[in-house]
């Protein structure tokens, strides 16, 4: 057991919403580059950066395609910034039932940024580099987090015995090999 | 596999309520690029000229150039074509924004449309999925409002969408067609409410492929770069404050009156704080670095868009100042209104009843000041009433109706087609050409190369064409080297900088190319993205055919003539190509007539400007030239010049 110290990076994304023309070009880029030959095609559908523009209302932000949902939200909030209107959706990064922003468009299923880490990985995702007005820039920071390893593992300890308790050893066994093999 | 082009088109018949989606020939790709290139074929091929641009029979275009939607930067036009009633001519005009790469998404690369619908319409294209809808609810709706519902409508804010309002509905000749804040301007917008389509609401989640995707990448990159960091390419009024240029070189009111003083460092000061006061932001079409439109929010006002000389065009037809611009821009871009032609037609009307050719009758209850008669007359204009029936017609139409001396007033169109407002003392030879024999009715749809004035001293000149990159040919550098006064340049220099001017425009209105980062900007600065000696490469790397210069400028010729025989088969003359008499004050009448015939045979034209067979023929046009024939248009002119083409650039 060793407790100590440990860095990661996290990979940042920040947007000036303020600096967006509108221009999709991150759009482009984003399906070109992850198209198979890579940039043979473009198709914002396939974008997994997508900007969310209501030209009415002044509302231009781009959002990154994250995690699926199989549900929609139970209600939406509205938010107000600045004298403006914005939809809960058009921050949400969700590949969800609701619309059709980050669902690949030929077999339906989500799609999802990988920050342009394809082999050779890029310098930074190229929907920053493409990016002229500055709405999008690119960080990484070094996070020192404190690992604390005992105590993680005296939680799951504690975890799998409140099971044990309840389904009996067996039961339990039996259901992490099932889960390990759909790893 | 299509490259760069889907190789589909969409064709609509609005009589019938027909829609096919019909394979496009790829030869016509091959040797007309696509966009203002291919729709010339078609309007040759299928609409002959004894066709009324009122008939069913007249043809609405909507096309994507051939490099939009592909990773070429700036590469958003759509070209919109028909034939125009205004001048019986062919109308050509461009909007930019999303609508173009979003129809390529949806895998076709123009839209036909032909017929008129019993009632108002709209066409909603979703992929293979296509709908002629009922528009009726739309009626009367503004061109932003009319998006707004359409997306509504269809639960999509992802649809692009472009419309006409009440100017459009009505068949008012300056109607324009609308999209974003982007407006196709010309005379388009008529033709549309004449078929009475509303709105053509397109989204496409296709891919849009192409052929060398590495080398296209990365030459794409390079310029997208270029264009978005240097201060070469965009719209430089976007962001400059100092308008004096236009301002006080520019007439004012009916193109009458020039105030070369108005210009002042107050005023300067005053009308930015109205801006940045009012500006939402600035935007851009699709995929390009640069952020050319202002987004005003007025008060009281519909939030509207405008670039360039758009935000000057109302006050100074109407005597006052930039807020004035701001407050009516927004209402007449809801009525879709062409804001370059619409300010003329009513400072004409003004001129009109100054002078006694109209009276207060024709005006009844109009308010006595110049702001509350533009608002007036704008309403009369675009519902049609009273003189607004008249007036809505364009300024050429209107004073034929009018009579009574009113042709007279008529003194800044061509070819019936108002022209900037722009009145000038010496002759200026390159200009007299591109006003006479331009095809896009506008000058800044011709200019645009070379650069406007020379420069003071020799080191300016060596200095700046020791980083110039655009021409095609060394002997533009030459001739900018050797140019010291304006009017001092010889004819066989103005013939080939005119073609050259022209040349990229051509070549922009095929590929979807922005002039502002190609044909129309490098006259200002000379540091373009496009030119002649990159867009081949583009164009090669995006479609897998094989472009070099000669080839791209040899498809300049033969889409440059074809426009020009679709003109001289619907009447087009030496005597239309004119610009207006008071253009200059100092004229030549037989030095400028000279200089005509030579530009005439400088392109392979005969004397009446009519292309002659052996140009058509080297131009791979012989069925123009057989046509022509046919209709002893050919045979029919005088004294015709033969040769060629000029040689194309090396």
């Amino acid at each position: 057991m060793r407790a100590g110290n440990s860095a990661k990076t996290v990979k940042e994304i920040r947007i000036d919403i303020e600096k967006c023309t509108g221009c999709r070009a991150c759009e482009m880029a984003c399906s070109a580059f992850h198209a198979k030959p890579r940039y043979s095609s473009v198709n914002p559908a396939r974008s997994r950066i997508r900007v969310v523009t209501d030209e009415i209302n002044d509302e231009y932000v781009p959002v990154r395609a994250g995690n699926h949902t199989r549900t929609e939200c139970d209600g939406r909030h509205f938010y107000q910034l600045n004298g403006k209107q914005y939809g809960e959706c058009s921050f949400c990064r969700a590949a969800c039932p609701s619309r059709d922003f980050f669902i690949e468009p030929d077999s339906g299923l989500p799609l999802k940024c990988d920050m342009c880490e394809d082999e050779p990985p890029l310098a930074e995702p190229l929907c920053v580099t493409v990016c002229q007005p500055g709405c999008l820039t690119y960080e990484e920071r070094r996070l020192e987090a404190e690992i604390n390893e005992p105590e993680e593992r005296e939680a799951m300890e504690n975890g799998l015995q409140s099971l044990v308790n309840q389904h009996g050893i067996e039961a339990v066994i039996d259901n992490l090999k099932r889960l390990s093999k759909g790893q | 596999m299509k490259y760069a082009e889907t190789g589909f088109s969409l064709e609509i018949d609005l009589s019938l309520g027909r829609i096919e989606k019909v394979e496009a020939d790829p030869r016509d790709t091959a040797l007309y690029l696509g966009g203002q290139g291919i729709a010339a074929k078609i309007l040759f091929e299928r609409v002959p000229p004894e066709v009324d641009p009122f008939s069913p029979d007249n043809l609405l275009i909507f096309s994507a150039g051939l490099l939009v939607g592909t990773a070429a930067p700036s590469a958003n036009r759509t070209v919109v074509n028909t034939l125009s009633p205004q001048t019986n001519l062919m109308s050509h005009s461009l909007f930019g924004g999303f609508f173009g790469p979003e129809l390529k998404f949806a895998g076709y690369d123009r839209i036909i449309i032909r017929g008129k619908a019993p009632d108002l319409v709209y066409l909603y294209i979703h992929n293979d999925q296509v709908e002629i809808r009922d528009a009726t609810h739309l009626r009367g709706k503004g061109t932003t409002e009319t998006q707004d519902l359409v997306k509504q409508e269809l639960k999509d804010q992802r649809v692009q969408v472009a419309a006409i309002g009440l100017a459009g509905e009505n068949r008012v000749y300056m109607a324009s067609i609308d999209h974003n804040h982007a407006s196709a301007s010309r005379g388009v917008g008529v033709i549309m409410g004449d078929k009475r389509l509303k709105a053509i609401a397109v989204r496409g989640t296709r891919d849009l492929n192409v052929a060398r995707p590495a080398e296209l990448f990365e030459l794409a990159q390079a310029l997208h770069k270029k264009i978005g960091e240097g201060d070469g390419n965009g719209d430089w009024m976007a962001v400059d404050e100092d308008d004096s240029f236009h301002h006080n070189h520019f007439a004012w009111g009916n193109a009458r009156t020039r105030r070369k003083h108005f210009w002042s460092d107050e005023l300067q000061q005053r009308w930015t704080k109205w801006k940045y006061d009012h500006m939402d932001r600035q935007t851009g079409c699709f995929n390009c670095a640069k952020k050319c439109r202002n987004v005003i929010n007025w008060p009281g006002r519909p939030r509207f868009g405008y670039k360039c000389f758009g935000k000057d065009t109302y006050h100074m037809a109407a005597f006052l100042e930039l807020d004035f611009t701001y407050e009516i821009l927004g209402v007449a871009q809801e009525y879709g209104l062409d804001s370059y032609s619409t300010p003329q037609v009513i400072a004409f009307a003004l001129e009109l009843l100054e002078a006694g050719i109209l009276t207060d009758k024709d005006f009844p209850e109009m308010p006595a000041d110049s702001r509350g008669r533009f608002f007036y007359l704008l309403e009369k204009i675009v519902r049609r009433e009273g003189i607004g029936d008249i007036l809505a017609d364009s300024v050429s139409h209107a004073a034929k109706r009018i009579g009574k001396g009113a042709e007279a007033f008529d003194h800044n169109t061509t070819k019936k087609f108002e022209q900037l407002p722009i009145k000038l003392g010496k002759l200026n030879p390159a200009y007299f050409l591109m006003i006479a024999t331009g095809e896009k009715m506008s000058i800044t749809q011709i200019e645009g190369s070379f650069p406007q004035d020379p420069l003071p001293t020799q080191e300016e000149r060596e200095a700046f064409v020791s980083k110039w990159e655009a021409p095609p040919d060394e002997k533009f550098k030459k001739y900018f080297l050797d140019w010291k006064k304006r009017d001092d340049i010889s004819d066989e220099a103005t013939c080939e900088i005119v073609d050259w001017n022209e040349a990229m425009h051509y070549i922009d209105d095929s590929t979807g190319l922005c002039g502002f980062v190609s044909s129309f900007r490098g006259q200002f600065g000379g540091g373009v993205a496009y030119h002649m000696n990159n867009i081949p490469q583009m164009i090669s790397h995006a479609t897998g055919m094989e472009v070099d210069k000669d080839r791209l400028w040899k498809t300049f010729q033969r889409i440059r003539t074809l426009v020009r025989a679709v003109n001289v088969r619907r009447g087009l003359r030496r005597k239309d190509e004119r610009p207006p008499e008071d253009h200059w004050a100092v004229r030549d009448e037989r030095y400028e007539q000279e200089l005509l015939s030579k530009y005439y045979a400088f392109k392979g034209w005969n004397s009446e400007g009519i292309p002659t067979r052996q140009t058509l023929e080297a131009l791979d046009l012989g069925y123009a030239a057989d046509d022509l024939e046919r209709r002893a248009i050919l045979t029919a002119a005088a004294g015709g010049v033969a040769g060629e083409p000029a040689a194309t650039a090396k």
